[in-house]
């Protein structure tokens, strides 16, 4: 398969996905339920792609589920993104030393 | 516009140390596929998304058709519809036409994040920053991973997998924690997504967040409609 032609491919289709909805739907949604689930989304989204992804996302899973007990305590705190992320890393890298 | 634009630097840091960690082994896959090492970051470069690209690049090493790689990249990347649907409701009014055709290119799922969590609408300055700092972390991770091979130990690059995810975290628990509607539907999205892998191993993993995403947003949108409770 020619290399321009995949790779015109794999772009265009990804770039019409994020495009179309963005950029051409305009009007402000009316019915309660859409606007509720569409709120609802992304976090659903992240909670999906997040669990159970994480638990091996470091390496093993002892380094893994320490990493993500810590992102999650320091999350309840409402510490910065950064913060939460560079902690969870630095534990999951401790953490993988003994197991 | 430019306190908009350095806000979306500053926002888009994390995201882009994170993906220096994952391109950089995205970068060492696409070559051991068989691609060159431009070839690798050009498609860094035209596509900024991880799922995707892997997919992509396992179809191109197996032959496969041109067909095979368009229905593949709108299966996994099927959910950046309904992230831009979501995004496309909170549009700063000064979000013109062509604007809004450039910052569709970077919407991924960490942007997509920390854009869903600004409290104040869209602005393009905004999504510029965020996306600028993350697509040249994201280029440049594949081109170091693709071209110099391993620059880190084994013990950090794994370690820097989970920083992706602690954002996730830091985004979906402090909101969760204030309004039962996201609790439902965080703690429902996630019991799905175990389900799905014990029972379904051989859905993929990009099925498997369009669906557990459809019907955990959904019953939360039926049981916590927006308006009937705190926020």
């Amino acid at each position: 398969m020619n290399f321009f032609l995949a790779l015109t491919v794999m772009a265009g289709v990804t770039y019409l996905i994020r495009m179309l909805p963005f950029a051409f739907f305009r009007k402000k949604i009316e019915s309660r339920f859409i606007r509720s689930f569409l709120d609802y989304v992304p976090y659903a989204v992240l909670a999906a792609m997040t669990i159970p992804a994480v638990f091996s996302s470091a390496g093993g899973i002892v380094p893994s589920a320490v990493g993500a007990a810590l992102a999650l305590l320091l999350a309840w705190f409402d510490l910065p993104l950064i913060v939460v992320a560079t902690a969870a890393a630095l534990a999951a890298y401790l953490t993988g030393f003994f197991f | 516009m430019r306190g908009h634009f350095w806000k979306g630097l500053l926002h888009g840091i994390p995201i882009a140390l994170g993906y220096l960690s994952v391109s950089f082994g995205f970068g060492i896959l696409a070559v051991r596929s068989g691609l060159a090492a431009w070839q690798a970051t050009l498609i860094s470069a035209a596509c900024v998304t991880s799922a995707g690209q892997v997919a992509g690049v396992e179809i191109l090493a197996a032959g496969g058709g041109l067909a095979e790689l368009a229905l593949v990249q709108l299966t996994v990347n099927l959910r950046y519809a309904l992230m831009s649907l979501s995004l496309s409701q909170k549009r700063a009014e000064s979000f013109t036409l062509p604007k809004r055709l450039l910052a569709s290119f970077g919407i991924t799922d960490e942007i997509f994040a920390v854009c869903a969590a600004e409290p104040v609408p869209l602005t393009f300055s905004y999504m510029a920053g965020v996306i600028l700092i993350s697509a040249a972390g994201w280029i440049v991770g594949t081109a170091l991973g693709a071209g110099a091979g391993e620059i880190l130990p084994e013990r950090i690059s794994a370690a820097l997998g989970i920083m992706l995810y602690g954002m996730f975290i830091a985004i979906v628990v402090p909101t969760a924690k204030r309004r039962r509607g996201v609790l439902f539907a965080a703690l429902a999205a996630a019991s799905l997504s175990v389900l799905a892998r014990i029972f379904i191993p051989s859905l993929s993993a990009g099925f498997s967040v369009i669906l557990c995403t459809l019907i955990a947003a959904s019953a939360a949108a039926l049981l916590f409609p927006k308006g009937g409770e705190d926020a």
